[in-house]
């Protein structure tokens, strides 16, 4: 029933966000300057994506990208108001202009973009199911887990993807549903299941949670794809251009090693590429209707994309999720940016 | 037959009372209490020994968790999540701002809590019997109160900084909601109540229709539609606050059954109290107001209390809705990974508990009191 009636708001969202489209073409940045401040729609609570810490600051990755939008528009990180979204009214939020961008760990489809309405800018997070294991258990692969028995939350995608990903493999497996993900992982830590999954990113949340975190290891294997990225409403190429280029400053500026530490410095050598960035050569922030520092301030506020990956997390936080997939291109992952120029 | 003679006859005459003894165990002390309340037949005698069981069985594994294996003090949630430790009262103390306050920044938070002790103060007043002037407390609260209030939380252009709306959080929304929904609830619902009673079929038609309207949708779905589908239908600037969405969806919600709860009060009043303030010539405003509604009201404060707890209970949901409420803040804490652990979620949990037990229990007691000393006339 909750479903039923989230599918019609959201199907009716669409319809009106379609006839409104073209009028807002080109307005939002001049709505946000006009207002002072960004609107930036986030999750409600996930760690290491958007969560308050106990002082009520918002904390994670989706949450200093929004930042890092502020940074270009305004010059300062704090312009911003971020208004947690549950599942349910993320997308109508977007779709009505309550919020300027969703930043919510929401997962690209193909249907979100052609149906609702919504274009997403990016891949800030490259997520995928993976599988937890006891590491005294010596399993290194998620290939070995033949007859192994797997913990998993009922009725998701996640148990359709845990069978369609043993079947392909010949292998055998016993699958235990629980209603809850809590439930899931209380049956793991008491030692019901050798292996617990879910999407790698909760995974390592997950993990925060049981006693004793170096006792479980997250095998290296990704089973789904679910690319995590910010959106926006459609019609409005130019603010669209701002939220994608954005994020590809922030990686443009790890793969040229500029941190937020150091980029007053690195200003002031001569390579072209690192001053297209810093807007010491060219005017690139014209085009998006910002200054030529654009993205110059989203490093000196909130930094590249490695240090807010490992802030929020990484190394630097308690989740301590690998870079992988997220790791650049030029280190074995699959971020990658196109050239500033 | 003389007295003297008589007198002579008898060997024995018993001048004082004999010593009294105590009642027999079996009627009077702790062994007969024991013996009526406890064992009065022979199941009252098994449910006895069964429920002493189930208490030795929990009590000490409680108390063993919550007290003398709880972590009351630690930087971080390091020493909560050693083995077969208990609740983890550190975290609380931790995250207790929090708690109170959401992402209310730091620096201004005395603004909250000069707003609740006002208002406590206040409520007080009105509350407790014995205070004099209660027409002073009424306005000064439903009239003065709310706009201070308002000024002091949101602040005010040059004189307090704002606060925006979407920073609000924690037990201080929770209070919110409650006391908007309380306080919105009880005079609309005396009027709608009066409305569906009215002659006039306009009134009572819009009435009845709002009433079964609003009874008929959960409150899920009010508060859905609000926060979801209203922003579709109004143009941008004219969308209500966010937070100002769910408090008039509750108060709405809370009136219709608020409505109920008085017409049944109105419809236990006999028709001679219609009729005698009738003929004494009252208009029907009158007739309400000096007699039919003190006494109506009297009839059905415990099904006011009633409405009112589940008001509060009911505050949580609006959680749904990405209002930051205090079970909302509870849960959003326990994530946090700093704290994160086996011991965090049932600790924030029977924290909440606690603090909806308090509440509720305190408003069931006042309402008990009043009941007693208000329908003094009629106890039976």
């Amino acid at each position: 029933m909750k479903r039923l009636v989230a599918t019609f708001a959201i199907a009716a969202a669409g319809m009106i966000a379609a006839g409104s489209a073209s009028a807002q073409s080109g307005k939002t940045l001049e709505q946000i300057k006009q207002r002072g401040f960004l609107i930036c729609g986030t999750n409600p609570g996930l760690a290491g994506f958007g969560l308050p810490d106990s002082q009520g600051n918002w904390t994670g990755i989706d949450v200093d990208l929004c930042r890092g939008i502020t940074a270009a528009i305004f010059n300062d990180p704090t312009k911003v108001k971020f208004v947690p979204m549950t599942a349910k009214d993320r997308f109508t939020a977007l779709q009505s202009g309550e919020i300027d961008v969703l930043a919510r760990n929401g997962t690209w489809t193909q249907s979100r973009e052609a149906d609702l309405g919504l274009l997403f800018a990016g891949v800030n997070y490259y997520d995928g199911q993976g599988f937890m294991v006891r590491k005294k258990l010596g399993v290194n692969s998620a290939l070995e887990l033949n007859g192994a028995s797997v913990c998993v939350q009922q009725g998701t995608t996640t148990e359709l993807n845990l069978a369609d990903f043993f079947r392909s493999n010949n292998l055998k497996y016993e699958g235990i549903a629980f209603a809850t993900s809590d439930e899931a992982l209380k049956a793991y830590d008491s030692g019901r299941c050798d292996a617990y999954t879910t999407d790698a990113s909760g995974l390592y949340a997950e993990r925060v949670k049981l006693g004793a975190v170096d006792d479980h290891v997250v095998l290296p294997e990704v089973i789904s794809k679910e690319p995590l990225g910010p959106a926006v409403r459609q019609g409005d190429a130019q603010w669209f251009n701002i939220v994608r280029w954005t994020h590809f400053a922030m990686i443009n500026a790890e793969e040229l090693g500029v941190t937020k530490a150091n980029v007053d410095e690195k200003a002031k050598t001569n390579s072209p590429e690192i001053k297209r960035l810093l807007g010491s050569e060219g005017d690139f922030g014209k085009g998006l209707g910002l200054t030529p520092d654009w993205s110059y301030r989203i490093v000196k506020h909130v930094g590249n994309y490695g240090e807010v990956f490992e802030k929020n997390v990484g190394e630097g936080s308690r989740l301590k999720i690998r870079r992988g997939l997220n790791n650049l291109w030029t280190k074995g992952g699959i971020q990658y940016a196109p050239p500033i120029r | 037959m003389s007295d003297q003679a008589i007198g002579s006859r008898i060997a024995y005459v018993r001048r004082e009372a004999g010593p009294t003894r105590p009642a027999p165990i079996m009627t009077r002390g702790v062994f007969a209490w024991v013996r009526e309340n406890l064992f009065s037949t022979p199941m009252s005698g098994v449910l006895t020994i069964g429920s002493l069981l189930f208490v030795l069985w929990v009590a000490p594994d409680t108390f063993r968790y919550l007290i003398s294996d709880a972590v009351w003090q630690a930087p971080d949630g390091v020493a909560c999540r050693a083995p077969g430790a208990g609740a983890c009262w550190a975290f609380v103390a931790a995250k207790f701002e929090y708690f109170m306050y959401g992402s209310y920044p730091r620096g201004e938070t005395w603004r909250v809590d000069v707003t609740l002790v006002l208002g406590l103060a206040l409520i007080l007043w009105l509350l407790i019997p014995r205070l004099p002037r209660k027409g002073m407390a009424a306005f000064a609260f439903f009239v003065v109160y709310p706009v201070v209030a308002f000024f002091l939380l949101r602040g005010l252009e040059g004189v307090l900084p704002i606060v925006e709306t979407n920073l609000w959080g924690g037990v201080f929304v929770s209070l919110l909601v409650a006391a908007v929904g309380i306080v919105a609830s009880l005079p609309l619902g005396v009027l709608l109540a009066l409305g569906r009673r009215s002659q006039l079929p306009f009134v009572k038609f819009f009435c009845v229709v709002f009433i079964e309207f609003v009874r008929g949708v959960p409150l899920i779905t009010v508060l859905f539609m609000a926060n979801t589908m209203l922003p579709l239908f109004v143009p941008q600037e004219w969308t209500p606050d966010r937070l100002l969405r769910p408090l008039i969806g509750v108060s709405l919600f809370a009136a219709a059954y608020m409505a109920e709860v008085v017409r049944a009060g109105l419809q236990a009043m006999p028709k001679g109290q219609f009729e005698g303030a009738m003929a004494l010539g009252l208009p029907y405003w009158k007739m309400m107001r000096l007699i039919i509604l003190p006494q109506a009201l009297t009839t059905v404060i415990p099904g006011i209390v009633n409405s009112f707890i589940a008001l509060f209970k009911d505050t949580t949901l609006v959680a749904i809705v990405g209002i930051f409420d205090f079970l909302r803040t509870v849960e959003t804490a326990r994530l946090d990974p700093v704290w994160a652990g086996p011991t965090i979620s049932t600790t924030g949990y029977v924290f909440a508990a606690i603090f909806y037990w308090v509440f509720c229990f305190a408003m069931s007691r006042y309402s008990q009191m009043l009941e007693r000393k208000l329908a003094a006339g009629r106890r039976r």
